[in-house]
């Protein structure tokens, strides 16, 4: 493998590519001024990976990735412009700074527009402790794709078919920097493993999958236990039986319920607060969950997949709560939606980062047993979440759980309920914290929604 | 001899843009072909692309943002058997094309012939015209046009709150050599138009969006009033909406409207007939060729062909003329959707419908415009046929699980049914089922077959490719509607 130069490119010293990055920002900021923007704010981001897929015990594809381009914002007064390229080259830098110039001549003027305030810039950058290179070559990163397949294969007889087994790792190095002064870099590391595979029964074929991702592949679920976690799925997906339609509690296994709480963050989200695209409106202050949950944010979390010291704008990042004891505290705010609403940023342009869900924990169990009859809802499908209004109405597969078990295998159903009254709806929370997402939260127990089979 | 003088202009264009700007000459390419070949490699490829777009944003009366993006790259691909490497360098230049062969070649052990076939343009019929959307009309009219619409939006009711506008235009230029001998060259233009407006009604507020466009330049919303008519479209339905009542619950008949309902097909059964999914047999249709897997009534095609459209290919990411493809007629199952890949693996061949996202992305089986033919029915007569059903007009979207073959998709625009006429609107719900049984369900098909505007985007494992959907009005006898109203 000596001649694949991506698959050694773990071994290059992140701080001296961020140095290069770094550079770079500062001479395409020094291209927008003299070029007639009076602010600029540049991102460059460079990512290189592997990634192998094992199929059937053979290897199926080795993917090298890559990718280095940058992206730059120009004010003139209060207009705007942006541009993006993949090339990095001078010609392409110099032709890129001039595209956003020249579009900023004709976007419209907006007085929110501009750079955050100076002040707001992450002055010092935390320890995150987010860069673990995996020193794997494609032989190595075959050979455990391969166990954690034949794993999956061997479990049960019933698993039939493999969509096969993955392990990705890649390296990243992402710089911001304004005409502020601003400069910063941060690097990072992100492994994967993941493995898909199909049971079958005389109803037909079931597919189910399970991933263990981390900074640092130490942390890494045992590839072996991915491989049987993702075949137990499948498996436990078979002989389903079909429900009557009716209005039943859902509880919302940990993905599902982090999609559940990603909806609620889109609602008060900046743009959507200020594009009146939310159905929470002016709402600061008022309860939108039950006082016993709090929704709070840890950017400075060390190894997290989605810490940060700087947010989008630059503005350090902090440890807030969005709600609290159930109370809306602050909207999710970069610094062009806080302009626009009158507030200030809450350090959160391109997202939370960390977001915890805070609740007293309880054992799966005992929700199952308050819940009695209902729907254990572990997977879902479509686009059926309207933010506007609330409604939402979404494919589903799970269990149907009677007298506080579980009977057996629910699919092709939809739920449905408004939102609002799904979030004040949450009764009971779940000790079993799934924390490869960036919503970190156990089942949610939701005490009633419309189930249609 | 109109196509091949197209064509050759075509090959031209793509050279210079994408090999003289780098100074790769003929003679590199064909080196680095050769590299591809010295290992035990059956098939090698070389994708260059320069991808450029331009899009201008309106929101609150004012064009607020404008972009502009370069993408320049070249994918390299290696296939030995059923194994692919894959590596891609987006310094267009010979150093980074040789170290991505040999990264993309390095799957394979053994040495090979060392040789490739000697390069053969082939002349291909032209879908669309090698335009530049972006270069096709002034800055000054694109910010004119979103004003011209919001003005308009917000004069047809005093219940439109907000609207946001959009004018989205790409062009792509790619070429693809191979060690088969494949050159061949496409440029691919790329409009659109999205338009979404909000309206308020007391305490109500409700949302409407419409667009469209395909590959052509951006002419059609200067020279008529289809953008016009795309806001009076989105105001209808958010005023429309505001009247809404919650959807009932449960499994009933549902009549589909003409055009992007046809998202149902692109769903149910377009991603199941995918050859990859098929050659590994994880799909639900696996197998079932010469089967029974819909009602008589269906017959479904995947036509590239179609001028102009936004799923619509020349030809394709693999330099395979785009076609159009039966895949079930009469109900019964005749074919799958290939690339080059899994048509040499089933030993068949390629049905033009090798995708891809980018240079950066591997090629893989995919839809382009997708649509059930027209039957017998008039609309009206499906409606009037049914006693309490859903009749739905307009979706968000949908999503389907190949291997069991459940699939939802969520409406935007839909109505009750009560005996044989249209009641209330209702709130968006989302229909659910299992494709291959809810196609076995299709009772009546109408005889007015409508394609979509133009603003579908499929995503396949984490690759977006731009497609159209179309079908006439349809009754399915039951679908499961997923309301709150039991």
């Amino acid at each position: 493998m000596k001649e694949v130069s991506a698959a050694s490119n773990h071994e290059r010293d992140p701080r001296q590519e961020a140095a290069e990055l770094k550079d770079l920002v500062g001479s395409i900021l020094d291209q927008a001024r003299q070029q007639g923007a009076t602010a600029a704010e540049v991102a460059v981001g460079s990512n290189t990976g592997l990634s192998v897929t094992v199929r059937k015990g053979d290897l199926e594809t080795v993917e090298f990735h890559n990718d280095r381009g940058f992206g730059i914002t120009v004010y003139v007064g209060t207009r705007k412009g942006n541009a993006h390229t993949s090339d990095a080259s001078a010609d392409a830098v110099r032709d890129t700074v001039r595209a956003a110039v020249h579009i900023a001549k004709y976007t419209q003027e907006d007085a929110c527009n501009g750079l955050a305030d100076a002040e707001l810039m992450a002055a010092t950058l935390p320890e995150l402790d987010l860069y673990h290179p995996w020193a794997i070559d494609v032989h190595e990163a075959t050979a455990l794709a391969t166990e954690a397949e034949a794993a999956a294969l061997a479990f049960d007889s019933r698993i039939v078919n493999s969509e096969g087994a993955q392990l990705a790792t890649q390296r990243n190095c992402h710089v911001y920097g304004n005409s502020h002064g601003f400069v910063e870099a941060v690097w990072g590391t992100s492994h994967s493993t993941s493995c898909s595979m199909i049971a079958a029964d005389e109803q037909g074929l079931q597919r189910d999958y399970w991933y263990s991702v981390g900074r640092d592949h130490a942390d890494l679920e045992d590839h072996i236990a991915v491989g049987r976690e993702a075949a137990r799925r499948a498996i436990a997906r078979l002989d389903r039986r079909h429900i009557a339609t009716g209005a039943y509690p859902v509880l919302f296994a940990p993905p599902m319920a982090a999609s559940l709480v990603g909806h609620l963050l889109s609602a008060i989200g900046g743009t959507a607060q200020y594009r009146k695209e939310s159905y929470l409106l002016d709402c600061i202050g008022r309860q939108v969950l039950r006082s016993d949950i709090t929704l709070a944010e840890q950017p400075h979390r060390r190894k997290g997949l989605a810490s940060a010291a700087f947010d989008g704008d630059g503005v350090a990042t902090r440890a807030k709560a969005f709600v609290e004891d159930g109370v809306l505290a602050s909207y999710v705010l970069g610094t062009y939606s806080a302009r626009r609403l009158g507030l200030a940023t809450s350090g959160n342009a391109g997202g939370v980062f960390n977001l915890d869900l805070i609740a007293k924990r309880r054992p799966v169990d005992e929700l199952l047993r308050e819940m009695g009859t209902g729907l254990v809802v572990t997977s879902l499908m479509g686009q059926g979440v309207n933010l506007v209004t609330g409604d939402y109405s979404r494919g589903a597969a799970g269990f149907w759980v009677a007298d506080g078990e579980v009977q057996h295998p629910v699919d092709e159903v939809t739920i449905a309920a408004n939102l609002d009254d799904v979030y004040k709806g949450i009764v009971g929370c779940g000790d079993d914290v799934d924390a490869r997402h960036n919503i970190r939260t156990g089942s949610l127990l939701v005490a009633e929604m419309t189930v249609a089979a | 001899m109109a196509t091949a003088n197209t064509t050759t202009n075509t090959m031209d264009a793509a050279r210079k843009a994408l090999w003289d700007a780098g100074d790769i000459a003929q003679q590199d390419v064909d080196r680095l072909l050769g590299q591809l070949t010295r290992r035990d490699i059956d098939t090698g490829e070389l994708f260059f692309q320069l991808a450029r777009h331009e899009s201008w944003m309106l929101e609150d009366g004012t064009v607020k943002n404008g972009a502009f993006g370069v993408d320049r790259g070249v994918g390299v691909r290696a296939i030995s058997g059923e194994k692919t490497g894959f590596a891609y360098a987006e310094d267009v230049v010979l150093p980074a094309l040789l170290d991505a062969t040999k990264a993309a070649r390095s799957i394979a052990r053994g040495t090979g012939g060392g040789s490739a076939k000697a390069l053969a343009p082939a002349a291909v019929p032209q879908r669309y015209a090698a335009v530049d959307p972006i270069a096709s009309a002034t800055e000054d009219a694109k910010v004119a046009l979103l004003q011209r619409i919001d003005a308009f939006a917000r004069s047809l009711d005093t219940r439109v709150s907000e609207v946001t506008a959009r004018v989205s235009l790409n062009h792509e230029t790619n070429l693809v050599v191979a060690t088969d001998g494949t050159l061949c060259a496409d440029v691919r233009p790329l409009a659109r138009f999205d338009v979404s407006v909000i309206a308020v009604q007391g305490g109500r507020r409700e949302r409407g969006s419409s667009g469209g466009g395909g590959r052509f330049d951006a002419a059609w919303l200067f020279d008529t009033d289809a953008a016009e008519n795309y806001a009076r479209e989105a105001v209808r339905m958010a005023l429309l909406n505001l009247d809404a009542v919650n959807a009932p619950a449960g499994a009933m008949p549902v009549v589909l409207g003409p055009g992007w309902p046809g998202v149902l097909l692109h769903e149910a059964v377009g991603h199941g007939l995918e050859g990859d999914f098929n050659r590994k047999g994880t799909s639900a249709f696996a197998g079932r060729i010469g089967e029974k897997v819909a009602s008589e009534l269906c017959t479904v095609v995947d036509d590239a062909t179609l001028p102009e459209r936004r799923g619509s290919l020349s030809v394709d990411d693999e330099g395979t003329p785009g076609q159009r493809t039966t895949l079930i007629e009469g109900g019964i199952l005749k074919g799958y959707l290939q690339d080059k890949h899994n048509a040499r693996l089933m030993g068949v061949a390629s049905t033009g419908n090798g995708r891809r996202e980018s240079y950066a992305h591997l090629p893989m089986p995919r839809m382009t415009n997708t649509f059930l033919l027209p039957g017998e029915s008039e609309p009206e007569e499906i409606i009037a046929s049914v006693e309490k059903g859903v009749y739905a007009v307009s979706f968000g979207g949908g999503q389907v699980d190949i291997t069991s073959g459940k699939f939802t998709f969520s409406a935007t625009e839909a109505y009750l049914i009560e005996n044989g006429k249209l009641g209330p609107p209702i709130r968006g719900a989302t229909l659910s089922g299992n494709g291959p049984a809810v196609m076995g369900r299709v009772a009546m098909v109408g005889n007015n077959l409508e394609l979509d505007q133009g603003v579908g985007v499929c995503g396949k494992n984490g690759q977006g490719v731009p497609v159209g959907v179309g079908q006439p009005t349809l009754k399915i006898d039951e679908i499961t509607v997923g309301g709150t109203s039991a």
